[in-house]
């Protein structure tokens, strides 16, 4: 016994000896420069917001150490609990919606038929166009007495809206450009998915004469949902964070009515220039990112173990 | 073909229709408010196809000189912050998919997580500091926050992809490992160089919460001046709709062209900074 723990370490050594020829210097002077850029820009303002939350630090007067109050005036700061409201309202529903659609489209685009190729290009322009440009569009189609919106509501007899100008429209149609922007990533994902769903499922099932929808149900859809889950991570990570549509169109307006956290955070930090403060959202900001994508994780095992259990 | 397969055919192209025309309408209302006179456009019920075509109103926004140093500005801060994002990216792709440091990918799923305005916080007070506000510098370094993990992410997956072999063959040969990189890995790499290049290039374009906080008047980008347009003459949709358009067209254009690579980067990562 002894003598084979005292010979592994030579047979290693005498082992590892001649690949180590075959492996000169190190890899390590590729990384080195991306690394100081990480550190510098990603890493160093990471830290640096942390310590920031724990001043009173606003700009043009000195700073000083305060611990955690910024932290415990967030707990009693009425519009920053409103606008933790407005953002998970509006992330569920930008969550969703794309989900849905996207799965649609993308079993569309799974078929094969003439100009396919293009057409995707055409179906993923919303998501790739610049946010800024799209969201001055849509406040034009969004005017209540010259937006198309309405005409077109007019046409099939729906009263006109008021669209982002009400407060309890605001969010809705925000959504609406949110899931027009977004619904393409879904379905490229959700379309990688399919295409690597293997093809025997589809013959047996059409040999027992499974309808259409049964197919997608009971095949497609259990297939696809590790893909759609993918996507739904990466739409809610996107969602919490939206920035430039809702900035763009009603700056958190009317009122405060679509005021999210970013929207809120970003007043926070350059309109009041209260940078201390600020900081303390950005931190509690990240940590509620985190905390979704945490729950997701939770529910999505959930269903895998409830699914094992009931022998699916 | 069966009456079946031709009812499956028709079914087939509506749903293709009903799926693309949200896009396809809105980009050509876009176009169309771009050419019609402030009449046609302030019109309801409103005009589609207008008699009189106002190309006027992209002369008006390209003629004025202001537009023309937004549109370099944005070149310049796009274009350095796209190179040096591959000068970095690229190598450092290579280092942690050859050292097999899948751990050091976190630190870029955690910068993808995090909120841009996080970064532009200490990073504003570090320019002020520097004294660098009032160039394009602090927009340039600022946006290497969305192209550097961007390039990284999609750089580490394409030579995990790429053969060892030949890198083998040519390190036995007596090459160095700088040669290898330069003569060996990065030319089979140009394809995944592609899909960095166009995504960096795309995103930092777009980009807009940066550039709102640190450009000042001078220094605008693109999509910050068109912002800017909106709060001054919100009723004159016309030359607004053909600002909106030329900044948004190169970014269409590309994604049209080079749709196969964009589909590949975003399924491979779907990083979007900011």
């Amino acid at each position: 016994m002894s003598a084979l723990i005292q010979s592994t370490p030579a047979a290693a050594s005498t082992e590892a000896a001649p690949e180590k020829e075959l492996r000169p210097p190190s890899y390590w002077p590729f990384v080195v420069p991306a690394l100081v850029v990480v550190l510098a820009i990603i890493i160093f303002p990471w830290v640096f917001t942390i310590w920031m939350s724990l001043n009173e630090w606003k700009v043009g007067s000195p700073t000083t150490f305060v611990g955690f109050s910024n932290y415990l005036r967030l707990t009693s700061d009425p519009r920053f609990l409103e606008a933790v409201g407005h953002t998970l309202v509006y992330t569920v529903l930008s969550v969703v919606l794309p989900l849905i659609l996207g799965t649609l489209s993308a079993v569309v685009f799974h078929q094969n038929f003439a100009g396919r190729g293009f057409l995707r290009g055409v179906f993923i322009m919303p998501m790739m166009a610049t946010p800024v440009a799209i969201a001055l569009v849509w406040t034009m189609m969004f005017h209540p007495q010259l937006g198309v919106l309405n005409y077109l509501l007019s046409l099939v007899g729906i009263p006109a809206q008021l669209w982002v100008f009400h407060p309890a429209t605001v969010i809705p149609s925000l959504v609406l450009v949110e899931t027009w922007q977004w619904t393409p990533l879904v379905m490229l994902i959700v379309l990688g998915g399919l295409a690597a769903i293997p093809t025997e499922p589809y013959e047996s099932a059409q040999i027992d004469g499974a309808s259409f929808w049964q197919v997608f149900r009971f095949i497609t859809l259990p297939l696809i949902m590790p893909f759609l889950f993918i996507a739904g991570m990466i739409r809610m990570i996107d969602a919490v964070k939206s920035f430039d549509i809702i900035f763009a169109i009603t700056q958190g307006g009317p009122g405060s009515a679509s005021e999210t956290i970013n929207i809120y955070l970003y007043s926070v930090a350059f309109t009041y220039y209260d940078l201390g403060y600020g900081s303390a959202i950005a931190v509690v900001f990240f940590l509620l990112i985190v905390l979704l994508a945490a729950v997701m994780l939770y529910a999505r095992q959930r269903m895998l173990w409830t699914e094992i259990a009931s022998g699916a | 073909m069966t009456p079946r397969q031709i009812i499956g055919k028709i079914g087939l192209w509506l749903s293709v229709l009903v799926i693309v025309s949200p896009a396809i309408l809105f980009f050509l209302w876009m176009l169309s408010l771009s050419l019609k006179f402030e009449v046609d456009n302030a019109a309801y019920p409103p005009v589609f196809f207008p008699d009189r075509i106002a190309w006027k109103n992209y002369a008006d926004v390209l003629a004025s000189n202001r537009f023309l140093t937004y549109f370099i500005n944005s070149l310049i801060v796009t274009g350095s912050a796209t190179v040096l994002a591959l000068m970095v990216g690229v190598p450092a792709g290579y280092g942690i998919a050859r050292m097999a440091a899948h751990k050091s990918a976190i630190v870029i799923l955690i910068a993808r997580i995090t909120p841009g305005l996080s970064y532009l916080i200490p990073l504003f007070l570090l320019f002020q500091w520097l004294g660098l506000l009032g160039t394009l510098v602090p927009q340039i370094i600022i946006h290497l926050v969305v192209t550097v993990p961007i390039v990284i992410w999609i750089m580490i997956g394409y030579f995990e992809t790429t053969p060892m072999e030949l890198e083998e063959a040519a390190l036995i040969d007596g090459a160095g490992r700088w040669q290898v990189f330069r003569h060996v890995a990065l030319p089979i790499a140009r394809p995944g160089i592609a899909v960095a290049f166009i995504l960096a290039v795309i995103f930092s374009w777009n980009n807009f919460v940066f550039g709102i906080v640190l450009a000042g008047r001078e220094t605008r980008t693109l999509p910050v001046a068109v912002y800017n347009m909106i709060s001054f003459d919100q009723l004159s949709w016309g030359p607004l709709a053909a600002a909106a358009l030329i900044v948004t067209f190169p970014v269409l254009l590309l994604t049209v062209l080079a749709q196969r690579q964009i589909v590949a980067g975003l399924t491979a990562g779907a990083v979007k900074g900011g």
